[in-house]
């Protein structure tokens, strides 16, 4: 290949770094906010009033079938028009991964709450905790240990769905990227870097939740 | 839970007569309970005085969980009534909340919550519901783990403890809330037979010291020597409820008799 150019790369590194760093905080900040919601959707679907059930269910399934690059558009250019005034790219593609994102998490956590026995809810219900705290104390601890490893993955996946805010114009990672190589003309060798990056950090992510899935069977 | 127990001493201590005076503890009045088109309890009526421990006995499915259930309101019913220390369990203006932190309930798989420590979960309840403080409510856990004999698995999981243990842990997180009642379903059917008589010994003692309780089990040792009385269950029907003496010498059903002597033969 001799393609990579490592002087150029790493005089445009500052740059790129940046961008690095706007994808992870786009990551960790759309995990926490979509796991949180997901936890309460799950939550309601599960042991809420049958409406607000239905609702729940409503909003799951529903964005669930749309793709996420239109949730990101849709939301920056619909938002300014609700609101009146512009809402930043990262504010608003933060919002539409974490709903979006929510969606996918709520499933998840809600198989984790199925799996946890029913006996559990008993005990904790019938030692005088609350519904809600019966969850919060007893049901929801261990329905996340079970399901750490399935969350991270989704999480990894999240990370790579990150890329797709260059519709918004964000300058998270691949968008530095591809900026860089149309600026200094090096397209292949920019691809084949960003490739190589989202192919390690991926990589690793993954090897970590084998690792965590193994060690949490050996105990 | 070394000291041998002589199971009868706990009963000499009382007589008939003074067991009517005490007040109710427990009132179950016609109660009735379908899941679906199941009858599952059907006109059931038995009462528990305060300090008295009644068995509840009776073939798989005859309804006895069901029952203990609609005690605490972890099952609603569809008629009668059941009233706990003078609270109406089916009444919608009852805190069920607050009415269930008072009945303990101890469970055939124990039931501890697997990613907390015994101590904690002993000390949930009391600092979540009544609202102790935390010192307070770690005092009386360790006290009450000495009682059972757990002193030194506080620190421990509840999946490093013998079915024995995890049981004794359990009795001891129920016994956290100062229960007024407590509820047995099957306490003993999921050990190993070797670990049955220490959570029967703490059971007995519990007894002794004049804990109310309802216990479902078919350990008829324990009914014998402990219980005050005797409710014998069959198709969701309350068939029998005798003093312990009188069921065990002569039953008054035929199924009543057919299921002792089954049960008698197993033991
Ligand atoms: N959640 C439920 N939904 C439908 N039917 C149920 C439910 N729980 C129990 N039943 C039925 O109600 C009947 C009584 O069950 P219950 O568990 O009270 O019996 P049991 O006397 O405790 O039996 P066992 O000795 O096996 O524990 C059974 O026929 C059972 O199948
Ligand atoms: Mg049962």
């Amino acid at each position: 290949m001799g393609g990579i150019d490592l002087d150029l790369i790493a005089a445009t590194a500052p740059f790129l770094w940046d961008g690095l760093c706007t994808s992870f905080q786009l990551l960790l900040l759309a995990m926490a906010g979509g796991i949180s919601l997901g936890a309460i959707l799950a939550v309601v679907r599960i042991a809420g009033p049958k409406p607000l059930a239905a609702l729940a269910a409503t909003y799951v399934n529903g964005l669930r079938s749309i793709p996420l690059i239109m949730v990101i558009l849709w939301f920056y250019l619909l938002m300014p028009l609700a609101t009146g005034r512009p809402i930043g790219a990262f504010t608003s593609a933060l919002v539409a991964f974490t709903i979006f994102e929510a969606a996918y998490y709520s499933e998840i956590i809600r198989a984790g709450i199925q799996s946890v026995s029913k006996q559990q809810l008993a005990a904790a219900t019938a030692s005088g905790l609350s519904q809600l705290q019966a969850y919060r104390f007893v049901v929801l601890p261990q329905a996340f240990r079970k399901m750490t490893p399935i969350l991270l993955s989704q999480s990894i996946a999240l990370f790579q769905d990150t890329s797709l805010v260059y519709v918004v114009g964000l300058r998270d990672f691949m968008t530095a990227v591809s900026v860089t190589a149309n600026r200094e003309g090096h397209l292949v060798a920019f691809y084949l870097f960003a490739a190589l990056v989202y192919f390690v950090l991926c990589c690793t992510g993954a090897q970590s939740v084998q690792l965590l899935k193994k060690s949490m069977v050996s105990q | 839970m070394t000291i041998p127990l002589r199971l009868d001493s706990r009963k000499a201590a009382r007589s008939e007569p003074d067991l009517v005076q005490r007040p109710v503890a427990i009132a179950i009045d016609h109660v009735s309970k379908k899941y679906g088109d199941l009858d599952v309890l059907k006109d059931c009526s038995m009462t528990v005085r305060r300090a008295e421990v009644v068995v509840v006995c009776g073939p798989s499915g005859s309804g006895k969980s069901t029952l203990l259930k609609c005690v605490n309101g972890l099952e609603g019913f569809q008629a009668g009534a059941i009233t706990v220390a003078g609270t109406s369990v089916g009444d919608r203006r009852t805190d069920l909340t607050k009415l269930r932190s008072q009945i303990g309930m101890v469970f055939q798989h124990f039931e501890l919550y697997p990613h907390l420590t015994v101590l904690q979960n002993i000390t949930l309840a009391p600092i979540r519901v009544l609202g102790r403080a935390k010192s307070e409510a770690i005092d009386k856990a360790m006290s009450l783990l000495r009682r059972v004999g757990l002193a030194d698995k506080a620190g421990c999981y509840p999946g490093q403890l013998s079915g024995g243990q995890q049981q004794r842990a359990a009795i001891a997180r129920a016994l956290a809330m100062d229960p007024i009642a407590m509820l047995f379903d099957e306490p003993t059917s999921a050990l190993d037979p070797e670990t049955i008589s220490e959570v029967l010994d703490v059971m007995t003692e519990l007894a002794r010291d004049g804990m109310t309780m309802m216990v479902v089990t078919h350990e008829m040792g324990f009914a014998r020597h402990v219980a005050d009385r005797v409710v014998f269950m069959d198709g969701g029907c309350i068939l029998e409820e005798a003093p312990a003496e009188a069921f065990f010498a002569q039953p008054s059903t035929e199924r009543a008799r057919s299921f002792l002597s089954k049960i008698l033969r197993q033991q």
